[in-house]
C-alpha cells in the first residue's frame, strides 16, 4: 500500500498496519540502476509498472513501492522486454507467477464482468428511474399551497420580516 | 474516567441540557487525555505507545487523535458536540422536531461510546510506567497531517446530523421546506469540513510522500470520498426541498445514505476487513461492534423510511428542461459515480468470498470507471446552474454561456495543439475546467439582471451570499479539474546519480546538487541536500530536500523540497549516496499541482459562504435580529 494510506490507516486508527514496510530501507521508488538506456523500453517498464502489484504491500505498485520485492518484480519485468516480450506477454508473465492478485487493473473475465458493468448498469438504471419520475413530476397536477398551522404561519411572516 | 461517558437519559423535556452535559462530560474526558499527552504521563498506555518526552508540542496534541483511541474519543467528542449545537441553535425548531433530532443523535453517541469503552478504552493503565513513550508514527509529525482528522472527523460525523435530521422528519412524518431549509446548512458544514479535511489530507501526501501522488484510490481514502459524494448529491436535493418541495422521499434516503456511508467508511478502516478477510476474522471485536451499530442504525432508518416514505407526497410541478431537472441529474451522476468506487472499494473482498479469486483493484481501475461521470458532470454543470426553476428553454439557457464555451474550447484546443502525441486528457481537462470556471462566473453575471454595467456591478456585491457560495464551490470544481488533469497529463520526471556541482536539466529549469551534510533535528536525524534551482541562467530557489531518520520509531521520512509556483512546482527528492559517489535524486516538474487544492479550498470557501447566507442565519435561529436592508457586503 502506498505510505499515504498506511499513514491514513495509522491515523485513523487501525491496529493492523503491517510495521515491516516501514521499516524496510527508505529508497527511491526506481533506482537510478534499474533504469533501461532505451528510452521507448523504459517508458513501456514504467507504463507496465505503474499497473502491477508490490504484493507485499497494501494497494502499492511496483512503481512506487521501496519494497525488495516490487525492485525485484521491476527488473523482472524489464528482463522481460528486453528479451523482446510484447507487454501483453509480460503481463501474463507475471500473472503465471504471482497471480490475479498482482493485477491493479483487474480483468474483465468471470464475475468480474460485473465490477466493470456496475457503474453503467447502475447509471441506466438511474436514469430510467429519475426518467419516469421527471416525466411523472410534468404531468402531475399542482397541489394546494403549503399546509402549515396557525402557529407556523405567525412564525413565518416573523422570520420575513425580518 | 468511565463517569465521563455517561449519558443523562434523554427523555423529551430533557434532551436539550441533557445534549449539552453529554457534550461537557465527553469534551472533559478529551481535555484530560489531551493533558496525559502535554504532560508525558507514561502510566496512560495510549500515551507510551505514541508520544514522546522530546516530541514538539504540537505533536504531543495532535498524537491524542493520532491513533485509534484517541480518534474514538474525538469521533464521539465531535459527535456530541453537533448533539450541543443542535441544543443551542435549535431554538427555531418546532420542538418535537428538535427533541427527536437530540434523541436520535444521543442514540449513536451512545452507541459509540459503547464502541469506545468496550474495545477501544483510551485511558487504560500501564502497570509499570516506562521512562519514556515509543513515539509516534514519524510520518505523522507534519503540520498538514495534525489538523488533517478533526476537520475530516466535523465531516463525517457532521453528516450524522443529516441522518438525525431525516430520521427525526421519518417519525414526525413531515418534510417541507422549512426541513429542507433546517437540514441544509448542518450538511453543508459537514460538506465543508469533509472538503478540507480531504484536501489537506492529499496536500500532505503529495510534499510527504517522496513521489507527489495526491491520490491513490486507497480503501480509505475512498471511505471518505464517498460520503462526500453524496454529501454533495444531499445539499443540492436539499435545495429542491426547499425551493420547490419536491424530491423530499428522495432527499431524506440520501441523508441516511450519507451517514450509512461515513459508518462504512469507520467499518473499513476500523475493521481491516479490507486489507484481508483473515485479519478481519482475528480481531473481529471492533468490525463486528462497528458493523452492529451500521446495522442497527441503517436497518432501523431504511425500515421507517420505507414505512413512511410513501406519505410524503412531492408538491412542485416541473418539466423535464428545468432545474429541478438538472439537479435531478447532478444527483444521478454523484450517487452513481459514488456507487462506482464503493464497488470496486469491496470488490476484492467479493471476489475472495463467492468467487474464491483473491485479486486487486486499483487506481487504473478507478481512473477508468470514474473518471467518465466527472466529465459528464462538468460538461452538464454551467448549463444546469443557469436553467431557472420549474420551465426552462435550453437554447435561452445557453445563450449567454456562448463566449464561455468558444473560450474553453479555444484553450482545450491550444492545449491539445502545444502537446505533442500525448493523451487526450490533457486539453479535455483544460476545456472542462475553464469551462466550469467561465460558466460559474456567466452564472453570477446573469444573476445582476439586465440594465446599465454600473448598475449591475453594484447588484453584484448585494447578491444573496448563497449565490456567490454556489459560483465559487463550482468554479473550485473547475480549478481542481484544471490541476489534476494539468499535473497529470503533462508530469514531467527524473531520476539519476547527481555528482556535486554538474548540472542537469529537466523541463527548462538547471538544477545542481551542491551539498549534503548531516543536521540534528529536535527528535530526528536528518540528511540534507542543498539544490539550486535555475531557468535560463537566473537562479530561481535553493531548495533542501531531506531524509530523516527519527531513531526512537526507527523509522525513516522523506522530506521532498518543492519550489511551488503558480503555474508548475519543482518538485526535488534525495536519495542514497552510491557507490560510485553521487546521490541518487529524483525531480519532477509538476504543471498547475496547486490548483488542484486551490480548487478544493474554493470549493469549501463556497461552501461557507452559503452558510453565511442570511437565510440559513435566521433559519438557524443563530441571528434573530438581522438589521432591516439586508446582509451587510463584506
Amino acid at each position: 500500500m502506498t505510505r499515504l494510506a498506511l499513514i491514513l490507516w495509522l491515523a485513523l486508527g487501525t491496529a493492523l498496519a503491517p510495521v515491516t514496510i516501514l521499516i524496510a530501507p527508505q529508497a527511491l521508488a526506481v533506482q537510478p540502476d534499474e533504469v533501461l538506456d532505451n528510452p521507448v523500453l523504459e517508458g513501456r517498464a514504467r507504463e507496465l509498472s505503474r499497473g502491477l502489484r508490490c504484493m507485499v504491500c497494501r494497494n502499492e505498485s511496483i512503481d512506487e513501492s521501496n519494497a525488495e520485492l516490487a525492485r525485484d518484480m521491476r527488473i523482472l519485468v524489464r528482463e522481460r522486454l528486453v528479451e523482446g516480450d510484447t507487454d501483453q506477454e509480460v503481463i501474463e508473465f507475471i500473472v503465471d507467477r504471482y497471480g490475479e492478485y498482482a493485477l491493479l487493473k483487474p480483468t474483465t473475465g468471470g464475475a468480474n464482468w460485473l465490477l466493470w458493468a456496475a457503474g453503467p448498469l447502475m447509471l441506466l438504471l438511474a436514469l430510467a428511474v429519475g426518467l419516469s419520475y421527471l416525466r411523472g413530476r410534468e404531468t402531475a397536477p399542482e397541489t394546494g399551497a403549503a399546509r402549515l398551522n396557525e402557529d407556523e404561519k405567525a412564525r413565518l411572516s416573523k422570520i420575513l420580516e425580518d | 474516567m468511565i463517569g465521563a461517558h455517561k449519558r443523562w437519559p434523554g427523555w423529551m423535556a430533557m434532551a436539550e441540557p441533557a445534549a449539552n452535559a453529554q457534550f461537557m462530560l465527553t469534551a472533559f474526558a478529551f481535555g484530560a487525555l489531551t493533558y496525559a499527552f502535554v504532560s508525558s504521563d507514561f502510566s496512560v498506555a495510549l500515551v507510551v505507545q505514541n508520544s514522546h518526552s522530546l516530541k514538539p508540542m504540537i505533536y504531543k496534541i495532535s498524537g491524542v487523535w493520532g491513533n485509534h483511541e484517541g480518534s474514538m474519543l474525538l469521533w464521539v467528542l465531535i459527535l456530541t458536540l453537533f448533539g450541543a449545537m443542535a441544543a443551542w441553535f435549535g431554538g427555531n425548531l418546532p420542538p418535537t422536531l428538535r427533541a427527536r433530532v437530540l434523541a436520535v443523535q444521543s442514540a449513536i453517541a451512545v452507541a459509540f461510546f459503547a464502541f469506545t469503552i468496550f474495545t477501544s478504552n483510551p485511558f487504560l493503565r500501564m502497570s509499570v510506567p516506562p521512562f519514556d513513550g515509543q513515539d509516534l508514527n514519524p510520518l505523522l509529525q507534519d503540520p498538514g497531517l495534525a489538523f488533517h482528522p478533526p476537520f475530516l472527523y466535523l465531516g463525517y460525523v457532521g453528516l450524522s446530523m443529516a441522518f438525525s435530521f431525516a430520521v427525526a422528519a421519518l417519525i414526525e412524518g413531515r418534510v417541507d421546506a422549512a426541513w429542507g431549509r433546517w437540514v441544509r446548512p448542518w450538511t453543508l458544514v459537514a460538506w465543508v469540513n469533509l472538503t478540507i479535511g480531504i484536501g489537506l489530507g492529499s496536500w500532505w501526501a503529495y510534499y510527504e510522500l517522496g513521489w507527489g501522488g495526491f491520490w491513490f484510490w486507497d480503501p480509505v481514502e475512498n471511505a471518505s470520498f464517498m460520503p462526500w459524494l453524496i454529501a454533495a448529491a444531499l445539499l443540492h436535493s436539499s435545495i429542491v426541498v426547499e425551493k420547490r418541495e419536491s424530491l423530499k422521499s428522495w432527499t431524506i434516503l440520501l441523508a441516511i445514505i450519507a451517514f450509512g456511508f461515513s459508518l462504512i467508511g469507520t467499518f473499513i478502516v476500523r475493521s481491516g476487513v479490507i486489507t484481508s478477510v483473515h485479519a478481519f476474522a482475528n480481531d473481529p471485536e471492533r468490525g463486528v461492534f462497528i458493523l452492529m451499530i451500521l446495522g442497527f442504525f441503517m436497518g432501523g432508518a431504511l425500515m421507517l423510511f420505507a414505512a413512511r416514505a410513501g406519505a410524503m407526497e412531492a408538491k412542485g410541478v416541473f418539466s423535464l428542461v428545468s432545474r429541478e431537472s438538472a439537479l435531478v441529474f447532478n444527483n444521478i451522476i454523484l450517487t452513481v459515480s459514488c456507487f462506482v468506487v464503493f464497488v470496486g472499494t469491496i470488490w476484492p473482498l467479493v471476489a475472495e468470498m463467492l468467487f474464491d479469486r483473491k485479486l486487486s483493484v486499483g487506481p487504473p481501475f478507478f481512473d477508468m470507471a470514474f473518471t467518465p461521470f466527472m466529465v459528464v458532470l462538468g460538461v452538464i454543470l454551467p448549463l444546469g446552474a443557469m436553467m431557472p426553476w420549474k420551465r426552462a428553454e435550453i437554447a435561452r439557457s445557453f445563450r449567454p454561456l456562448v463566449p464561455a464555451l468558444v473560450l474553453s474550447l479555444a484553450i482545450g484546443a491550444l492545449a491539445f495543439a502545444m502537446q505533442t502525441g500525448r493523451s487526450a486528457l490533457g486539453p479535455i481537462g483544460m476545456f472542462l475546467g475553464t469551462w466550469l470556471v467561465f460558466g460559474a462566473m456567466v452564472d453570477v453575471w446573469s444573476r445582476t439582471g439586465r440594465g446599465a454595467l454600473a448598475g449591475r456591478f453594484g447588484r453584484l456585491t448585494r447578491l444573496p451570499r448563497a449565490d456567490w457560495g454556489k459560483a465559487i464551490a463550482h468554479a473550485g470544481f473547475g480549478i481542481t479539474v484544471l490541476g489534476v488533469s494539468g499535473l497529470t497529463a503533462w508530469q514531467q520526471e527524473d531520476i539519476r546519480v547527481v555528482q556535486f556541482n554538474q548540472p542537469f536539466e529537466i523541463a527548462g529549469f538547471t538544477l545542481t546538487l551542491t551539498d549534503v551534510q548531516r543536521v540534528e533535528g529536535p527528535n530526528f536525524a536528518s540528511t540534507m541536500g542543498t539544490v539550486d534551482l535555475a531557468k535560463d541562467g537566473r537562479a530561481i530557489a535553493t531548495l533542501n530536500p531531506e531524509k530523516r531518520f527519527y531513531p526512537v520509531a526507527q523509522m525513516p521520512t522523506t522530506e521532498a523540497a518543492i519550489d511551488i509556483g503558480f503555474w508548475r512546482d519543482v518538485y526535488v527528492v534525495i536519495g542514497d549516496p552510491q557507490n560510485n559517489g553521487g546521490w541518487a535524486v529524483r525531480t519532477y516538474y509538476k504543471p498547475l499541482a496547486n490548483w488542484i487544492w486551490g480548487g478544493s479550498i474554493l470549493m469549501a470557501l463556497g461552501g461557507m459562504f452559503s452558510l453565511s447566507d442570511r437565510r440559513f442565519r435566521v433559519a438557524a435561529g443563530a441571528a434573530k435580529r438581522t438589521p432591516a436592508g439586508g446582509v451587510p457586503a463584506e
